[in-house]
């Protein structure tokens, strides 16, 4: 077991030696100057020129990222183009936000999606059926920043609950949480509830039944556990689209996390920060993958057996 | 007429659909069933006979929706089960009547150790708690002849015999009245058949169990079974004890089954199965089922459904071959 989680640690590296290169080579393609985004567009062409060799943006673009790999090898991610902040020194003191952030819109989704998916399938082809996968329909249609925008409205404008902005109290994070959640708990309800729908169809289901397993016991305890293997993988990918979703939520709700410093980073043509940025959510997303991974074993004594 | 004979289960007239979007299937069409305490019914008949909806209904099993028992009587030792509330059932499934199903490779829990789900059966109908359940287990598991020790493994650790080792100790653990064993052996291969045959057999008497065998497999009738019932398209059409069955065939089904085993003393003569195919059973053809695939067929046959004709006082056959002047003698097919 911990050999493989080692061997899964090892194969980031090229991971994240790819998706770094690639968003290099974006971030010099796209037009605009970060020299010019930096100095303002009244800047004299010395000062640029200047800036520039300062920089090293008058490199080779593949000398510019072999420079800045080598840096990453030391741990050094860089310093801001603009505000000449340490990398990591920013991320550092956002990611806890994100993270926070993360976690409560993934708790929400799961703690709501498994029951409404099991409800769903136990009562299938009935109106709470029908109730439950509406909104999950509504769950995946609904633009996050849509949603956001009328929580706000609604809950901190006209009811005065929750704070309009800021991260400063936890109250500040239950509506972003809300909103990146609904979208994750959709789609979980309905892997759910496709996964119990064909379980509790399975011959093991009816042994269970006729040894005399009364018919809740037999959801909770036998059919939940194998059913869970595809939900867990929609939940593991549910955290990449969460990140994702992060950008637009940090961004309604004002809250200062990674999603909108990268935002902010790439308007401004930033590229060490965007880059920084990146790495954390690839980082993250390959963690959060091997933790799926890792629970699979748990849950399924078939799985385990491959890893040992 | 069986007043005297003490019965564990009575099926009276049991009819069940499957109610599905292309039409109503018909799969029990007014069975009639009485299993004596204490002996093997053999239940023989082809795939889509009816044999597994006749097996689910007595422990209310059947997939609902789209499976209905329609009408008809269940008696387990002369008192009614049939429409008794779930809690109820629960406690007559796994403890009175418990079932040994088909295929032992899905029909475990993948995910849950053997002991623990031989010991659920045991911990939901016997006081004791889990720990006594375990020790239980542990002797089932020897009796089925299973090492304990391997009681702490999963389903896919094991192989297709010894899973039905697990599945037969796990229907046994509480020493129900009675067994119904569907196919119990048809998934597995040969020699492990004849192993599981054994075990069961052994079980059964030293049990006391009565034992309800669904099989399509004749020889397996011959080697266990004291009762045999042929059913065709969800009805019994010819029923008695083996001399009867096997000796003194009367239905043409029944002739056409066994004309279907390869004959070992005449390796060159050439199998004769049955023409055609079972009936669709969302449109049975009018008066006896079997006529369209009858080499006997009358006029009458697509008419009327034959009445039961007894040749003793428990070999019945329903079919128009037969008269009470008859079916003494019978001759009228090629066997018996």
């Amino acid at each position: 077991m911990w050999k493989y989680i080692f061997r899964r640690f090892i194969s980031l590296i090229p991971v994240i030696i790819g998706v770094t290169f690639i968003v290099f080579l974006i971030m010099n393609m796209a037009p605009g100057d970060p020299v010019k985004s930096i100095l303002g567009e009244q800047a004299s062409p010395e000062a640029i020129e200047e800036l520039r060799e300062e920089l090293g943006l008058n490199d080779n673009v593949l000398i510019q990222y072999k420079n800045y790999f080598l840096g990453l090898l030391r741990g050094d991610m860089g310093t801001s183009y603009k505000t000449k902040v340490g990398v990591a020194e920013e991320i550092g003191a956002r990611l806890p936000t994100t993270a926070k952030l993360a976690v409560i819109a993934i708790l929400i989704a799961i703690i709501l999606s498994i029951p409404l998916g099991i409800l769903a399938a136990v009562k299938q082809n009935t109106w709470l059926d029908s109730l439950t996968m509406f909104i999950a329909l509504l769950g995946v249609s609904i633009p996050v920043f849509w949603l956001g925008l009328m929580l706000l409205l609604f809950f901190s404008l006209k009811l005065g609950w929750f704070p309009v902005s800021g991260a400063s109290t936890w109250q500040s994070f239950i509506l972003p949480g809300v909103t990146l959640g609904f979208l994750s708990m959709a789609a979980i309800a309905r892997v759910t509830r496709s996964s119990m729908l064909e379980v509790i169809r399975q011959d093991y289901i009816r042994t269970a039944r006729s040894k005399g397993v009364p018919y809740k016991r037999i959801i909770t305890k036998h059919a939940l556990r194998n059913a869970l293997i595809p939900t867990i993988t929609v939940a593991g990918l549910q955290i990449g689209t969460l990140l994702g979703g992060s950008v637009l939520t940090e961004t309604v709700f004002g809250l200062p996390g990674i999603g909108r410093l990268m935002i902010q980073s790439i308007q401004g043509r930033d590229i060490p920060m965007v880059l920084g940025c990146i790495i954390v959510f690839t980082v993250a997303f390959s963690i959060v993958n091997l933790i799926v991974d890792i629970i699979y074993a748990f849950v399924d004594p078939r799985i385990k057996n491959q890893y040992s | 007429m069986n007043s005297e004979k003490e019965l564990i289960l009575n099926i009276k007239d049991l009819k069940v659909e499957y109610r599905t979007e292309d039409g109503v299937v018909k799969a029990v069409n007014g069975l009639d069933l009485e299993i004596e305490k204490g002996k093997t019914h053999g239940l023989v008949g082809e795939t889509g006979a009816g044999k597994t909806t006749t097996a689910l209904s007595v422990l209310d099993l059947i997939q609902s929706p789209p499976g209905v028992i329609v009408d008809g009587i269940i008696e387990l030792e002369g008192k009614n089960i049939r429409g008794l509330k779930d809690k109820e059932m629960e406690k007559i499934r796994g403890n009175d009547v418990s079932m040994i199903f088909q295929d032992p490779m899905t029909s475990l829990n993948p995910v849950m150790t053997i002991e623990d789900q031989i010991a659920e059966v045991i911990e939901y109908h016997e006081s004791g708690g889990y720990k006594e359940a375990i020790k239980k287990t542990h002797e089932m598991l020897t009796l089925v002849g299973l090492p304990p020790k391997r009681g702490k493994e999963y389903p896919h650790q094991f192989s297709g015999g010894m899973k039905q080792r697990v599945v037969i100790a796990m229907a046994l653990a509480c020493r129900p009245k009675l067994l119904i064993a569907d196919e119990p052996t048809t998934a597995l291969d040969v020699t492990i058949q004849a192993q599981v045959l054994t075990l069961m057999k052994n079980l059964r008497n030293q049990y006391d169990t009565s034992m309800l065998m669904i099989t399509h497999d004749l020889g397996i009738i011959a080697e266990i079974c004291d009762k045999v019932s042929v059913i065709y398209a969800g009805r019994i059409i010819e029923h008695g004890n083996l001399v009867d069955i096997f000796d003194n065939t009367r239905h043409p089904y029944t002739e056409g089954l066994f004309n279907s085993l390869p004959n070992l003393k005449d390796r060159k003569a050439k199998l004769k199965p049955i023409k055609g195919l079972m009936p669709d059973p969302t449109d049975l053809p009018t008066g006896c089922p079997f006529h369209p695939r009858c080499d006997y067929a009358m006029d009458i046959c697509s008419k009327a459904y034959p009445e039961k004709q007894y040749r003793n006082d428990q070999h019945f056959v329903e079919c128009h071959l037969y008269n009470d002047d008859n079916i003494e003698k019978g001759g009228l097919i090629k066997r018996g």
